[in-house]
């Protein structure tokens, strides 16, 4: 420890800490422009100047580490007429005007002029005279108002990663500007407005910010709808409406948000396109109609077909965006009123196989690690069918800063994203060949005398079994499969296994296959095999792809799970949530949402209650779901908007956003986080819950009205790992990570430390199965879908975005430049994309991001919805689409 | 006064392409690697366009903006070839009182392009230069090897003109 003394202050701080962050520590506040806490020291900006005794010179405070000894004055007159000095400086190169400026009243330059008394005075001549750049739908940069502290760069460069902005120029020339001088449009820019954020000026400010000054609005912390990250952010009200988004300083983002959070959380929330009165299919057309007319109608159908057919003819699917109090009191609706434990999620389409496969082989389906561990800690990251700088952008960034600072980035996916730039291997498989990738893996682990024999013995069983199976994967074999060449595969496995801290990072590259669940299992099975779970900066770490589709599954909408993964088959949990809920309940466990669709057609399904989903967009072979939706008796679709799939409603319930009440989220790291209220529309709209209890109520099942913190308690009343959460806890600022299992049990951050949640982890021994629907003669090439950067899913929050949908709002099919050629296709090209399910139109991107024989669609727009081509064929274990892989024709339109 | 931004088509070829990749090569796992990088880039094309920060870029995995922010910063880098012809105006002190800013302007207006620049045809180019040590002859400019002292604006233009079809 160093002792020192700062303005007649005895302070005693750990070596290494800078005199700001000692003063810091004392409540003095020194001014500064060019600091940031995340970032290193830059020393740029002069402001932080203080006096040293016996230093020649001021120093930089933010910069100069603590001495022993040392006597720092923070407030002598030579330091005050210094920071006046560059004040006045900054001033007489400070062309804006603050009348007109969006970051007035929120302005650091504008603050410390005022505190320190400097007007705009003694230094006239030349000032600087480049025009602004407002070429993005979302900001602004104005080289008059910057004061070159370079925040934005190195946020750019450091924490974004992404490389867009420089310090650029000299003398009055300086300006911050991507390469050789282009708009910021035409640059390579994300769009993550994190500069913004960073600008201390209004030099980088909002368009939207002119609209608004800071002390109109009030500041609402709440967690971003969008991926699974679980950003927080705070929601910025004036007036009753959103008017902007501001990065806040939580667990997984620090700060940071992408395009999504930021430009894409609000406007959708005030879209007048929202619900606003309950519709009843009358004719075939909606009309308005009461709360109590839409709610007697649904009770009284529902109850009809309950008691002709019994509970398992009714079906509901709950909402992966929707709050965990909502999610449990979906389940519970279906489970008490429906008689029927037919009641999922949409985490059937994107991550059942990771719930189900690390159930199987760990004990438990979830992320074992945190995002921060997992980024800040190893020295290799290997990361498979995950485009996370895309689909989860702030786990990207995190990635690619890893990098940065060092450690080996191992991507495995079909596509050259942006990760593979940064990364030391790329094995660009064939998509559908996880399994034979990762055994090939495990072959070398094990030949080369690569595995963890200790953890092996001790904490796993099914060892010899798989070690047999991946005898036959050989690197060359592997090699021919998966179309990479044997010798990185092996420079991979050596990374991998040898690197003493390296996560698995996946996604839906690997779980949306017909083979998912055995493609998740592959990657606790490489984990397991070299010890690399239960540690820091290691385990199996799946990135969830909405908001709360971890809390979703989590909260029992599951058709064979309770909350917490307690199982329907478990005659004790039964028994259990009997006594609990006062009601004897239906013990056969449900059918998955992908089966209660074909189930419809079947006519085993009548009928079905959908809360915030739209199967329509998203579901595999649109034709196929709207041969189920039309087969109902009677639907229900409880949304936001008119979707796609409420057309096809008997009754339309208009709920309300994340923007409108209170809950939580829980996001893929496990992390349970409040979401807030900010804003009440006044329209006849109302709370999820409070619509579940009123058809609960109506269909005969007295359930209390209950308020979100209520639907909590309750929650961790019969759920062990969500018994110590509360709303309480976590608006005392505790971040909780399930496993929670106690008011005074911190949460865990690391699972499986010392012992699976299993007792012992299992191999399990998968062979590689080729996908269902391979490239022929007929339908030539191979089709991905996934995730593009500015979009997410059907588009109902990002398509509301003027800023977003300016930037792109049309399909396209990204194809390699060879199969372009022999068809005849040059980029921008309008080609006719079909299957066995379906066609459409859409525009060619041809390149060498895709292998040859392989293309890749989103599924985000409806101009082109890939799903009218995807095969709704299942994986055995999880019921997950194959949504990665389909065979398709492309021709010239 | 902005540099020109590059104003000719990139023709590098395959040999100097090799030369660049095996002078990152050297120096890609040094600390400040890019200064080295980058003169040997300059000398190899003369010049720095996009296509070689580009590749500079990748090669010591930076941000091509952070390349480009260096290569603007220092004076010795160029965005541009020297043409054949390299048209250079003293802005030294003796010079500038003399009104060469105006000498530049009419420079900079017969062929085009802003100081810094090149013609497409890569046959002039324009660059300032801070006292010849000529400053008797003020203000002055210089073609390649030759001087010009006591140019006056409306006599630019004759002077490129005699360069014109050499």
């Amino acid at each position: 420890m160093i002792n020192l003394t700062i303005d007649g202050i005895q302070v005693q701080v750990e070596e290494g800490t800078t005199i700001l962050q000692a003063a810091q520590s004392v409540g003095i506040e020194i001014p500064t422009l060019c600091h940031m806490k995340e970032l290193a020291p830059d020393g740029s900006c002069r402001m932080c100047l203080v006096e040293v005794e016996g230093a020649r010179g001021l120093m930089t405070a933010c910069a100069a580490p603590v001495a022993e000894g040392m006597v720092v004055h923070t407030d002598t007159p030579d330091v005050l007429e210094s920071r006046k000095f560059i004040l006045e400086m900054m001033l007489s190169n400070h062309t804006g005007d603050c009348m007109s400026c969006a970051a007035n009243g929120d302005c650091k330059l504008q603050q410390y002029a005022m505190e320190y008394e400097v007007e705009r005075g003694d230094f006239t001549g030349e000032t600087c005279q480049i025009p602004a750049d407002d070429s993005s739908p979302f900001f602004v940069y104005d080289p008059g108002k910057c004061i070159l502290c370079r925040r934005c760069v190195r946020t750019c460069q450091e924490i974004q990663c992404n490389g867009t902005i420089a310090a650029t120029e000299r003398g009055f020339e300086t300006t911050v500007s991507p390469v050789m001088g282009i708009k910021i449009a035409d640059s390579n820019c994300v769009s993550c407005g994190n500069c913004v954020q960073a600008c201390p000026t209004g030099a980088l400010s909002l368009k939207a910010g002119k609209k608004f000054r800071k002390w109109e609005t009030k500041k609402v912390l709440t967690t971003c709808p969008h991926c699974a990250t679980g950003c927080q952010f705070y929601l910025i009200v004036k007036n009753g409406k959103i008017v902007a988004v501001e990065g806040a300083d939580g667990p997984s983002n620090n700060g940071q948000l992408c395009v999504k959070g930021r430009f894409g959380s609000f406007e959708f929330v005030h879209d007048e396109g929202r619900l606003t009165d309950p519709l009843i299919k009358k004719d075939g057309k909606f009309v308005k109609a009461t709360w109590d007319e839409a709610l007697d109608l649904i009770a009284a159908k529902f109850t009809e077909i309950k008691k002709q057919y019994g509970g398992e003819a009714l079906a509901g699917f709950s909402c992966s965006r929707a709050p965990n109090e909502d999610n449990y009191m979906m389940q519970k609706l279906v489970r008490c009123a429906f008689d029927s434990n037919n009641v999922d999620n949409c985490a059937r389409v994107c991550h059942s196989a990771s719930v189900h496969g690390l159930a199987i082989t760990l004990g438990s389906g979830a992320m074992t690690n945190t995002i921060k561990d997992i980024t800040e800690e190893p020295d290799v990251i290997m990361v498979v069918g995950s485009n996370p700088t895309e689909a989860h952008p702030v786990v990207g960034a995190r990635i690619r800063r890893a990098a940065r600072r060092g450690a080996k980035l191992i991507v495995v996916d079909p596509r050259d994203i942006t990760l593979t730039k940064d990364c030391a291997i790329h094995l660009k498989i064939k998509p559908g060949t996880n399994v034979a990738f990762a055994n090939g893996m495990m072959n070398i682990f094990i030949n080369e005398g690569l595995i963890d024999e200790a953890f092996i013995k001790e904490r796993t069983e099914g060892f010899e079994e798989l070690a047999e199976i991946v005898k036959d994967y050989t690197p060359e074999k592997v090699a021919e499969i998966c179309h990479i060449d044997a010798e990185d595969l092996k420079a991979a496995a050596r990374m991998y296994a040898k690197a003493e801290k390296a996560p698995i990072i996946y996604c839906l590259g690997v779980t949306e296959h017909s083979t998912g669940t055995e493609g998740v299992m592959s990657m606790s099975n490489m984990a397991m095999m070299v010890g690399k779970l239960g540690k820091p900066g290691c385990g199996v770490n799946p990135l969830r792809g909405q908001n709360n589709v971890q809390g979703a599954c989590d909260m029992g909408a599951l058709p064979e799970k309770f909350p917490g993964y307690q199982n329907v088959a478990d005659e004790a949990v039964m028994a259990k949530f009997e006594k609990a809920w006062g009601k004897t309940l239906n013990h056969v466990p449900g059918l998955k949402a992908t089966e209660v669709l074909p189930g419809a057609i079947e006519g085993k399904i009548k009928g079905l209650y959908i809360f915030g989903e739209d199967p329509i967009v998203t579901d595999p072979d649109t034709h196929h779901v709207e041969r189920a939706l039309t087969s109902l008796d009677f639907l229900v679709v409880q949304d936001l908007f008119m979707t796609e799939t409420a057309q096809y409603a008997d009754v339309v319930l208009p709920g309300v956003s994340y923007a409108e009440k209170e809950g939580t989220f829980s996001n893929t790291e496990r992390r349970v986080q409040r979401v807030r209220k900010a804003v009440d529309l006044g329209t006849n709209a109302r709370l999820d819950t409070d619509i579940f209890i009123d058809v609960m109520n109506r269909m005969g099942y007295p359930q209390p009205q209950l308020t979100s913190a209520e639907i909590m308690d309750e929650i961790a009343s019969l759920t062990p790992s969500f018994a110590g959460i509360s709303h309480a806890r976590l608006d005392a600022g505790e971040s909780l990570q399930w496993p929670c299992t106690g008011k005074d049990h911190p949460g865990t951050p690391i699972m499986h430390v010392g012992k699976f949640s299993r007792g012992l982890g299992y191999f399990y021994p998968a062979k590689y199965k080729p996908s269902i629907e391979l490239p022929d003669e007929d339908y030539p090439i191979l089709l991905i879908t996934g995730r593009m950067l500015y979009h997410y899913n059907t588009r109902a929050m990002t398509g509301k975005s003027k800023g977003i949908t300016q930037i792109v709002n049309e399909s396209y099919i990204e194809m390699n430049f060879k199969d372009a050629d022999r068809i005849g296709i040059k980029n921008g090209d309008k080609v006719k994309v079909s299957s066995r399910r379906g066609e459409l139109v859409t525009t060619a991107r041809v390149g060498r991001k895709v292998s040859e024989g392989e293309s890749f669609m989103t599924f985000h727009f409806p101009d082109g919805n890939a799903n009218l081509l995807t095969n709704a064929v299942y994986d055995d274990i999880a019921c997950i689409p194959e949504y990665k892989v389909c065979a398709v024709k492309i021709e010239k339109n | 006064m902005a540099k020109a931004k590059t104003t000719v088509k990139f023709q590098g070829t395959l040999e100097q392409e090799q030369a660049l990749r095996e002078v990152i090569e050297a120096h890609k796992d040094q600390p400040g690697a890019l200064m080295p990088v980058l003169q040997a880039a300059q000398g190899i094309y003369g010049y720095l366009p996009v296509e070689v920060q580009e590749m500079i870029a990748s090669g010591l995995q930076i941000s091509v903006a952070e390349v480009y922010g260096v290569v603007t910063f220092y004076s010795q880098f160029s965005l541009n070839p020297k043409g054949r012809y390299n048209v250079s105006v003293c802005l030294g002190t003796a010079c500038y009182v003399k009104g060469s800013e105006k000498i530049l302007e009419a420079v900079e207006s017969k062929l085009g392009i802003p100081s810094g620049g090149c013609t497409e045809d890569t046959k002039f180019s324009i660059d300032v230069t801070r006292c010849l040590g000529a400053c008797g002859l003020a203000p002055v400019m210089t073609v390649n090897d030759d001087v010009y002292g006591k140019v006056e604006p409306k006599k630019v233009a004759e002077i490129i003109d005699s360069y014109m079809n050499r």
